[in-house]
């Protein structure tokens, strides 16, 4: 028996490991930077030596507590570590210390647009606080390698674990949903959000079943999508392979596959009857963790606009298209920068339009670093817009002045000055230039005359070509076409 | 002193320092010479750090000398159990699996001993990982009763009892996880004391079963138990069990005093299989504290019967994830094998000894899906229920009264059954699960001229309530000072 093509309904649901921003680990004072030489960035505590013991990380619940109040979760007053067996030699303890019956935050959403605009809800089940694991070197391939070598660096970095409900429906929705997640982490400042450097790391789970029908299909859980594109093509991939299999009548397994970008393929780790058991318990050595009403309460006063809030209020407050609002509001640097620079000179589309063809030709607008350290602070870049605005250059000059600025970090001010870019509009100055224009084009004269009003064009360029581009081209076109009329 | 004699107390010593009339390096060549002549025989060190001992003896002498000792311990020779993590200095848990592993770090206890001035003689024999109670489960040798050498000197801190009842040290830490510092005690004629839970720092005690076990002191009298205690006690920023309240001026509560004192005892720790000699020893014992002006009443424990069993639940789960990590991948004993799994299972199969992998396995299935509400889940139940019954009897009484074991110490083998060998702990194991302080003192001996020990039981942090009773007790009575004649 087979179905008919469409007729089956994608389920997903992703599970996201944010590594969190905070200086030392989640049990010890390590240094989470990324990069140092390997074991560099370990203690006996995150080495699992014998007679060590955790100690909570308070930034790292102060990070999930925000991450969650903002995405209108319940945060549990008390809430509990578990210890997750099973052994690996990257695992320091052959357990991760993570929770398990009673996580940090429940319930919680997140909305995007849906394919139709209208938004939707995307429940997130709970979010909790872990341990990350050490990572292993092979010398060649896992299969070939003689030994493998451990660096336990990344052993105990702070994770905060998201899992959503299986409210996804198609693999595009999937990675809509992780972009505007990182989103909102990078919004809150608890997560760097860099995929490549395993900051962000996604698994999904994907099971199809009859459109119209209720009950789960067999799904599938995929490791290892660390982009955006890898959740989606993976997820397509699954979904392929899945229908093809249903529709062949097929039954399929509960399994674990791993994504393979290059072969573009998802290929099985284990089955369901293969899985581990965790022998969950409460960590003994941690005691539950109560937190304080009036801390939760301080968070929650301080949670910044999230993207979406300030995407609808950037459409409100300063007339802006949905499109610019949605690129500007993607990090809060870029929104901030924008806001700053319209606050310094109120011409928002204007400010919009350059900061979304030029500026962001230069950056990468979801860069937080990048955008802090760019050499045109956003009075720059307003004060650039204010001098067209007031005439003082035209817009073909200012984007000369931006590649300055660009490279020299100088306010636009100081660069108009310096390379005498002031544009000319002072009408008795320019009336000497479009005499002489004139006066040197006879036959373009003679066209106009002969009622080829497209002549005048060539002499107004001839015009702004003696200026160096500094006449004002309006008065220059007024001037040209007084003086050919009269004469 | 001579060579030849038995130790003296702490406190007597540290006013033979004040004086002149010995001195620390005196003190501790005296110790070495014991432990050189009588060690051979009783076994109760695994290593001996004399080099470091004698430098640490010049140190505090050359202190006493300019009046400026770190305190009453200053100079004390004192013997660590192998459990307690010794920087630089081998902490073996009595375990081929850590026969070789070298600590980069010393535990929080041993830190602040040498903070105090003690002088580290070595490190002291065990049941292996702790796991036990006649010390014959030791991976290198079994340790021998100093009263008499067919006898074990009951566990696991074993080494640590029969070193201070012998005089091969002044006094000792050890561990106590269902009764492993008061029945030792009790076998060879010491005083032994167990800590509220979070009394005392476990960082750097390789753990057993991490929510039961405490650091304690075994020594010859109550005084130097309580010396010792007021100095390894206090919250540790590195433990997150410990216990923030401040430590009281335990010598200070002494005296000999127990007008007004309140002594419950237990019906159900007067049972069938209870040794005779023991029991008259025991109830000899509280018509001493009733004669010293203590109130004496009947209780009723009735759950106490349970404690055994949910000790053997939880305290192997517990066991089963601690050491998990011992897989020869980062440290200690290494047995190579065709891949990752098979080198796991070879260096734990050769590296734990029979009683280990007993506990390891009995956790492991308590902790399995599907068992853990009926056994781990139960355990802690029960665990509640003993907790409160003693809290309830603790709201009525100061202290409650019992023996520490149900018989005196038996002879090398003769408990080959597990099951007898878990018995020895039923009288120990119900302050252990309530984490309530506990103390056992000598309180006589039997007819074959073994000691006997009393057990008090206090309110959570009440150690100065449970030494003021064992002080006057012991002031009352002779035992404490009998040593046994090893030539």
């Amino acid at each position: 028996m087979s179905a008919p093509a469409g007729a089956w309904e994608v389920v997903i649901g992703l599970e996201v490991h944010a590594q969190l921003r905070t200086r030392s680990k989640m049990f010890c004072r390590c240094s989470t930077a990324f990069g140092a030489p390997p074991n560099s960035q370990t203690c006996p505590v995150c080495l699992g030596l014998p007679g060590v013991l955790p100690v909570v990380n308070r930034r790292a619940v102060e990070y999930a507590v925000r991450t969650a109040l903002a995405l209108g979760g319940r945060v549990n007053a008390r809430c509990r570590f578990a210890r997750k067996h099973y052994y690996y030699p990257d695992m320091p303890k052959n357990f991760q210390i993570s929770q398990y019956e009673e996580p940090l935050a429940e319930d919680a959403a997140l909305e995007i647009d849906g394919p139709d605009g209208a938004p939707r809800r995307i429940g997130i089940q709970r979010l909790h606080l872990e341990e990350d694991v050490g990572k292993l070197v092979h010398e060649g391939t896992l299969e070939t390698a003689a030994a493998s070598l451990v660096d336990y660096n990344r052993s105990g970095v702070p994770l905060m674990e998201t899992v959503t409900r299986p409210d996804l429906r198609s693999p595009e929705e999937a990675a809509a949903w992780l972009r505007a997640f990182r989103a909102v982490l990078l919004y809150l400042g608890v997560c760097d959000g860099n995929m490549e450097e395993g900051s962000l790391r996604c698994d999904a789970n994907v099971s199809l079943r009859r459109a119209g029908t209720d009950p789960l299909g067999t799904k599938v859980e995929i490791k290892n999508l660390n982009s955006f594109r890898n959740v989606q093509r993976a997820l397509e991939f699954e979904v392929r392979r899945q229908a093809q299999a249903l529709d062949a009548g097929e039954r399929l397994v509960q399994e674990t596959r791993l994504w393979d970008a290059d072969r573009a393929a998802t290929r099985s780790m284990r089955s369901k009857e293969f899985a581990h058991d965790y022998r969950y318990f409460p960590e003994p050595d941690l005691p539950p963790l109560d937190l304080d009403p009036a801390w939760l309460a301080a968070i929650r006063g301080d949670l910044p606009e999230l993207p979406r809030a300030r995407r609808q209020r950037f459409v409100e407050q300063y007339g802006l298209p949905a499109y610019d609002a949605d690129l500007l509001t993607q990090s809060r640097a870029l929104a901030e920068y924008y806001e700053t620079a319209v606050r310094a000179h109120a011409n928002p589309k204007a400010l919009s339009n350059w900061i979304m063809s030029e500026l962001l030709r230069e950056l990468p607008g979801d860069d937080e670093a990048a955008l802090a350290r760019c050499p045109v602070p956003p009075a720059h870049l307003a004060a650039l817009v204010r001098l067209i605005d007031e005439a003082t250059i035209s817009g073909k000059i200012a984007k000369d002045v931006l590649v300055t600025m660009l490279r020299t970090g100088e306010p636009p001010t100081l660069i108009v000055e310096r390379e005498g870019l002031v544009q000319v509009a002072d009408a008795g100055a320019l009336a000497v230039l479009v005499d002489e224009a004139i006066a040197a084009n006879p036959r373009a004269v003679e066209d106009f005359r002969r009622g080829k009003a497209a002549a005048a064009k060539a002499l107004v360029g001839a015009v702004m070509k003696a200026s160096r581009g500094k006449a004002n081209p309006a008065i220059v076109d007024r001037l040209v076409q007084e003086k050919l009329s009269r004469g | 002193m001579t060579t030849g004699a038995a130790a003296p107390s702490l406190a007597a010593l540290a006013a033979a320092y004040r004086d002149g009339a010995t001195t620390p390096t005196a003190v501790t060549e005296g110790c070495l010479g014991r432990i050189d002549r009588l060690d051979g025989r009783i076994g109760a060190y695994l290593a001996i750090t004399r080099d470091a001992a004698l430098a640490d003896a010049r140190a505090s002498e050359q202190r006493w000398r300019d009046g400026r000792p770190l305190g009453p311990l200053d100079g004390a020779p004192i013997a660590l159990k192998d459990v307690l993590c010794t920087r630089g200095v081998p902490t073996t848990c009595a375990s081929r699996i850590l026969e070789r592993f070298v600590p980069p770090y010393d535990a929080t206890v041993v830190a602040r001993l040498r903070a105090a001035g003690a002088v580290i003689l070595g490190k002291t024999n065990l049941d292996e990982f702790a796991m036990g109670s006649s010390t014959e489960h030791s991976a290198f040798h079994p340790t021998r009763n100093p009263w008499d050498l067919q006898r074990v000197p009951g566990g696991s801190s074993g080494g640590s009892a029969a070193a201070v009842a012998g005089g091969l040290a002044l006094a000792a830490l050890g561990t106590d996880t269902g009764g492993s510092i008061r029945q030792p005690a009790a076998f060879c004629g010491v005083v032994g004391l167990k800590p509220t839970y979070g009394r005392v720092s476990r960082y750097g005690l390789i753990a057993f079963a991490s929510s039961l076990d405490q650091v304690g002191p075994l020594a010859v009298d109550v005084r130097d138990a309580a010396l010792l205690l007021e100095v390894i006690a206090g919250h540790d920023p590195r433990d997150a069990t410990s216990v923030a309240a401040p430590v009281p001026d335990y010598t200070a509560a002494l005296g000999d005093d127990v007008r007004g004192l309140r002594v419950g005892v237990p019906d159900e720790y007067f049972i069938e299989g209870l040794d005779p000699e023991i029991e008259a020893a025991v109830r000899d014992a509280i018509a001493v504290l009733r004669d010293r002006g203590a109130a004496v009443e009947r209780l009723s424990l009735p759950t106490t019967g349970h404690g055994l069993a949910t000790y053997y639940v939880i305290a192997p789960a517990e066991a089963s994830s601690n050491l998990a990590r011992y897989d020869g991948v980062r440290y200690g004993l290494r047995v190579e094998g065709r891949d990752l799994i098979d080198m796991v299972s070879r260096t734990r199969a050769a590296g734990f000894g029979p009683e280990v992998k007993r506990r390891i396995m009995l956790g492991t299935y308590a902790l399995s899906a599907g068992y853990y509400e009926a056994y781990y889940g139960q355990a802690q139940k029960v665990r509640t229920l003993v907790r409160q019954e003693l809290d309830a009897a603790l709201a009525r009484v100061d202290v409650i009264a019992a023996p520490t074991t149900p018989g005196v110490a038996f002879e090398h083998g003769a408990k080959a059954d597990p099951l007898a060998m878990y018995l020895n702990d039923v009288f120990t194991i119900p302050a252990s699960i309530s984490g309530l302080p506990a103390i056992s003192v000598p309180c006589g001996f039997s007819g074959s001229g073994l000691p006997i020990g009393l057990q008090l039981i206090a309110r959570a942090l009440d150690e100065p309530t449970l030494l003021r009773a064992a002080h006057a007790y012991e002031r009352a009575t002779p035992w404490h000072a009998r040593r046994p004649a090893l030539g």
